[in-house]
Order: C-alpha cells, then sequence, then structure tokens
C-alpha cells in the first residue's frame, strides 16, 4: 500500500502485521504491558505452589473456547452456543487414538487427529448451517442443540459396547487413562506434564492470540468485520457471505479443539459434562464480560472468572461454593447493563477519552500515537 | 434458450436510437415475477445500452424495486432469464452476478456503520486490484466526505450515508451500476452533486441503471427512460418523449407537471 523503506526494521514490520483498526491496542505501551504481562505469567509457576499453577494451565485450556468464541461472535457476528462441541469432540477423539495407540507416537498422533476431528465437525456443522441458510439467533439455538445432543448421547455410553478398540467412552463417568499431552516420536519426544505442559499451554495460546491478531488485521479480517456490520451490503460487493462465515467458524472450531486436547490431557480424563448447557454457556460469559472485540479481554476474562470461580468454589467465608455461578452471573448481568461491549472496550475508550482531553489541553504538545496513523 | 449473440441480434433499431452505445449490455426476456396471485413484473423484455444512463419510473407498486431486484438476485424470477454483458445471470448467486461487472446501491442506506468512511470504501477496494491509494483519496473528493473520513458511518447524516453507499459501489469500478432511489432524502444541493458525479461517471463510459422518482433529478441526468406500470413497460424514450406523453401524466406524473 504505502512506500516502505529498505532500511525498515523488522520490528516494525511484526508490528504492522499485528496492528490495525480491527484489535484493540495498537499502542507501543500497549506492547509493553503485554510483554510484561506474559513474562510475570512465564514467571508465575517459579513463584508458585505447583497446584495452583496447574490450576491455572486449565484455565489456559478453557481460554482457547473464549479466543474462538470472540473471534467468531466478535469480529463476524456468529453467535456459537456451541463451541463446546468442537472442545468436547477433540477431547473425546484424542483420549480415543491415544488410548488405542499407546506409545509417544500414538499420543502426538492423538494431539493432530483430535484437533483434525474438531476442525471437520465444526466444518460440517458450519457448512449445513451458513449454506443452509441458518442465520442469526438460529445459530445460536442450533449450536447449543448439538452440544445437548451430544450430552445425552455420550452419558449413555456407560455399558462395555460403548468402546472403540480398547478406549472405554464410559458414559457419565466419562474415559479415563486419557494419555499426557506429548510431542515426538521414541527418544526424540517430550511430554508436557505440570510446568512443562502450564508452558506449553501458555505458549499455544500467546501464539494463538497473536496469529489471530494478523489475520483480524488482514483484508480477510476486514471482510469478517464487513459480513458482522451487514451481510447482504458485503454480499452485493461480490464476497460470498456463507464461504466466508464458514471459514471463520472453521477456525473458532480448530481453536475450539485446540484446547480440547489441552483439557483432555490437563486431567486425563473427559466427561459429558463438557458438552452440558452449564458448560456451554461459560465461554458466552467469558466472553461477554470480557468483550466480544477483544481477544485479549476475552481470555483475561476467562482466567479471572475461572480463578474466582475456583477460590469460590470452596467456598469464602460465610459464601458456600454454590454461590459462585450466582456471582459469576450477577457479573454478567451487571457488565451487560453498565458495559455492553465488555471490559476491555469500555476501558479502551475510556483511554481514548483521556488522551483526547489531554491533547486538547494543550494543543501544542506533540501528536498522539492514534492522530500520526 | 436465448443466448446473448441473439439478444443483440434481435434488438429492434429503435432501442439503441437514442443510447450512447448500440450493444444492449443488459437485457431481461419474458422475465416474470409473481408473489402469490400478484404478478409484480409481467413478461419484461427490457435492456440497457452499453454506456448509457437508463432512468426507470413509474408509479408505486410498478415493480420497480422488484425488477431491481430479480437483477441483483436478491429474488429470483418466476420466468424468463436475466443476461448481463454476455453472461446468463439468471442461476448465479447474488455475489457471483457482482463479479460481472455489476454494482448495487441499495434503496436504503446500507453502510457499515460502526466503521469509519475509509473503512467502509476499503471493504469494496479491496476486492479489486485497482490502486487502492488513489482510488479512496478520488471516491473521497467524488463524494464529498474528504473531512469525514475517519468518522463512524452511523455518525454521518443521511444524505451523505447515501453518498457514501454510492462511493462504496462505484469503488468497483463496474461496467453497470444499479441505482435505488440514489438521492432520496437528500438536499437540492446534495442531489446536484449526485447527478453530476453520476455524468462525470458516465462520461467514463459507466452505465447507469437508476430507479427513481425525483423527475428533477431524472432530467439531469437521463438520457433515455422506461416507464414501468402494473409490472410490465408501459412506455420507452427520451426525457422529453416521456414528460410529454398524455398517458404517461395521466398515470404517473400527474397534471401539474
Amino acid at each position: 500500500m504505502s512506500e516502505t523503506a529498505p532500511t525498515e526494521g523488522i520490528a516494525t514490520r511484526v508490528r504492522r502485521a499485528l496492528e490495525g483498526p480491527n484489535t484493540l491496542g495498537n499502542s507501543t505501551p500497549f506492547w509493553v504491558g503485554f510483554v510484561a504481562a506474559v513474562v510475570a505469567l512465564a514467571a508465575y509457576p517459579q513463584v508458585t505452589d505447583p497446584y495452583t499453577a496447574l490450576q491455572t494451565s486449565r484455565y489456559f485450556a478453557l481460554a482457547f473456547l473464549a479466543i474462538s468464541l470472540s473471534f467468531i461472535w466478535g469480529y463476524s457476528g456468529v453467535l456459537s452456543f456451541g463451541q463446546v462441541v468442537f472442545f468436547g469432540v477433540s477431547a473425546y477423539t484424542f483420549g480415543i487414538i491415544g488410548i488405542n495407540f499407546a506409545s509417544t507416537a500414538g499420543a502426538t498422533a492423538a494431539l493432530f487427529g483430535a484437533v483434525a476431528v474438531g476442525t471437520v465437525a465444526a466444518a460440517l456443522l458450519g457448512y449445513f448451517m451458513f449454506y443452509g441458510g441458518v442465520r442469526d439467533v438460529y445459530v445460536t439455538i442450533l449450536t447449543l442443540v448439538v452440544a445437548l445432543v451430544l450430552n445425552t448421547f455420550m452419558g449413555q455410553t456407560a455399558g462395555s459396547e460403548w468402546a472403540i478398540g480398547t478406549a472405554r467412552l464410559g458414559g457419565f463417568n466419562g474415559m479415563t487413562n486419557i494419555p499426557k499431552l506429548t510431542l515426538g516420536v521414541g527418544d526424540a519426544s517430550i511430554v508436557f506434564q505440570t510446568v512443562g505442559f502450564y508452558y506449553a499451554a501458555l505458549v499455544a495460546l500467546v501464539g494463538t492470540y497473536l496469529g489471530l491478531r494478523v489475520l483480524l488485521n488482514s483484508s480477510f479480517g476486514m471482510t469478517m468485520v464487513a459480513v458482522r456490520e451487514d451481510e447482504e451490503r458485503t454480499a452485493m460487493f461480490g464476497y460470498n457471505v456463507p464461504f466466508i462465515k464458514l471459514v471463520v467458524f472453521t477456525i473458532g472450531g480448530g481453536l475450539a479443539a485446540l484446547g480440547g486436547v489441552f483439557y483432555a490431557t490437563w486431567g486425563n480424563y473427559v466427561d459429558p459434562s463438557v458438552f452440558s448447557i452449564g458448560f456451554a454457556a461459560l465461554p458466552v460469559v467469558w466472553v461477554s464480560i470480557g468483550g466480544r472485540e477483544s481477544l485479549l479481554g476475552a481470555i483475561g476474562a476467562t482466567l479471572l472468572i475461572e480463578r474466582m470461580r475456583t477460590g469460590l468454589s470452596s467456598g469464602i467465608g460465610p459464601i458456600g461454593s454454590e454461590w459462585a455461578l450466582v456471582i459469576v452471573g450477577g457479573l454478567l448481568l451487571g457488565v451487560i447493563l453498565f458495559m455492553p461491549a465488555g471490559i476491555a472496550p469500555t476501558l479502551n475508550d475510556l483511554k481514548d477519552e483521556l488522551l483526547e482531553r489531554r491533547s486538547s489541553r494543550s494543543p501544542a504538545s506533540s501528536p498522539t500515537e492514534d492522530s500520526v496513523k | 434458450m436465448i443466448t446473448p449473440q441473439d439478444i443483440n441480434a434481435r434488438q429492434k433499431p429503435a432501442t439503441a436510437a437514442t443510447g450512447s452505445g448500440t450493444k444492449a449490455i443488459l437485457a431481461t426476456r419474458q422475465l416474470t415475477k409473481n408473489f402469490g396471485g400478484l404478478t409484480a413484473v409481467d413478461d419484461v423484455d427490457f435492456e440497457v445500452n452499453e454506456g448509457e444512463i437508463r432512468c426507470l419510473i413509474g408509479p408505486n407498486g410498478a415493480g420497480k424495486s422488484t425488477l431491481l431486484n430479480l437483477i441483483t438476485g436478491r429474488l429470483s424470477p418466476s420466468e424468463g432469464d436475466i443476461y448481463f454483458d454476455g453472461t446468463d445471470l439468471t442461476g448465479l448467486e447474488p455475489h457471483d452476478r457482482i463479479d460481472t461487472g455489476l454494482s448495487v446501491k441499495f434503496q436504503s442506506p446500507h453502510v457499515f456503520e460502526n466503521l469509519s468512511v475509509k473503512r467502509n470504501l476499503q471493504v469494496p477496494l479491496q476486492r479489486t486490484d485497482r490502486d487502492a491509494e488513489r482510488v479512496m483519496a478520488e471516491t473521497l473528493e467524488q463524494i464529498s466526505l474528504v473531512e469525514q473520513a475517519d468518522t463512524p458511518a452511523g455518525d454521518l447524516s443521511h444524505g451523505q450515508q447515501q453518498r457514501l453507499e454510492i462511493g462504496m459501489a462505484i469503488t468497483l469500478d463496474p461496467t453497470l451500476m444499479l441505482l435505488d432511489e440514489p438521492v432520496a432524502g437528500m438536499s437540492v444541493d446534495e442531489t446536484a452533486d449526485v447527478a453530476d458525479l453520476i455524468n462525470s461517471l458516465h462520461d467514463d463510459g459507466m452505465a447507469f441503471l437508476v430507479v427513481e422518482h425525483d423527475m428533477e433529478f431524472v432530467r439531469e441526468i437521463s438520457e433515455k427512460v422506461t416507464v414501468l406500470n402494473q409490472g410490465a413497460v408501459f412506455r420507452q424514450g427520451t426525457i422529453e418523449e416521456i414528460e410529454a406523453d398524455e398517458a404517461v401524466r395521466r398515470i404517473y406524473l400527474g397534471e401539474d407537471t
């Protein structure tokens, strides 16, 4: 687009790919804060007890659900209530492959196989929905129904006839003995456990976040936003809207599936509650609170809310664990009432307003980050 | 089956007499659309020539918008075919029709309200291989929104939104531009600006099919007018011929015009 100086540094080029009007946080202070937060998360297992580190790595697995929903809902307007479908399908698939091929190679294959199956499941469901003309709230209903059907189906697989190879599906008791997260074959393999698992999940999450930022600030991201704003207008510029929504939904499904692998390998266990309405609602809650149009807001909200739920599960003083969901629900209502866009976009607007007020007070001062663009 | 070549061969000399080109770029054949018992478009054979500005007028319910929606593919016809620039559009999806060289401005403004004017223009522009920066600057100038380039489209006035959508549609550099009431709700000055814009794009070779009620505006831009009435083509001719026609005055224009 613009002529670039040949001497331009890599950092500038990387930043240009990561930044743009479709994502929040395009300033140097933002990136300083981001790097500081990643460093803090990386140092966390060294300063806290192993149990807390392990709990936190579970939140990372769940954050994939949030980031996948923020991507499809916040940026192309498709509210899926069934991201847990691809998460759960992937978790079960990992178990089935990993248990049947009990070796490092088997577990590595299970990782790729599970993500592939979860992604294909999203592509199939997406194809029937978007090419079948299912839109708006009907997408929400349909995806939730798929989750509930799987919840019921997996719940009745307790009998020994419900086994794929040596992997028992296990009904409501779930599938046990799922192998650990592994990459590589034989001696050249790494098995990720406890702190290793924590870092694997953190790296994958940060990588996913940065990758999605590049995608969202590309011309494809621009198209996604156009679809969210006005499907008909976008189609009448020659865009194939069902195809775009299918691609977005499939990418979202793939990310949820990656989360599912982390989830299954975290506890070496998965049960039909991953398809339950209570679990299906959580990503919608995290993303609504953090901010639909903020990937980082969605991740942050997931980590904090899940941390809070863990804290409340043992009860705080007179408040018993049964209050955890009530508090989360209250938080959701409060955010929807007072910050309909979610916390991160609201904070961003506040920051913009403050900067504007400061620059208007001193008109002679140097231009702000935004006005330079 | 009628091929596009047949259309040109069959074309009556009268149709092309006043057009800029002599070749029909858009043609409908026996086009019919029924809604239940109502026939909104009735056996319409209608052509737009290469590079001409054609206005489509008629009383409310005459089938103007239905005809336009059949061309864009928002509606599919009950019978008949639509040919555009050598392609049979009839079975194509709306987005595929755009790729044949059509562009559309809807009746009520459809802009991306949460996006800035610039980003609104980027969406269609990134589908073309045109020099984005040059076309962007040029279009902002043409639609007089240079100062509003960074304003969210939702904050613009109705007239500005109309202009923005026209600007978005023309960035595709179409062969034929379909405009559904482009100056509805605009001030006299804004209407004159849009007329100037259409005329200058026409000078560069762009063809227009304009559905319009504002006869003042039609007079400013039109070479040729088609009058629809009760779903059928009622009259075709130059603006002078149409305005002089007693029957047209009776059904549509009113005796005071």
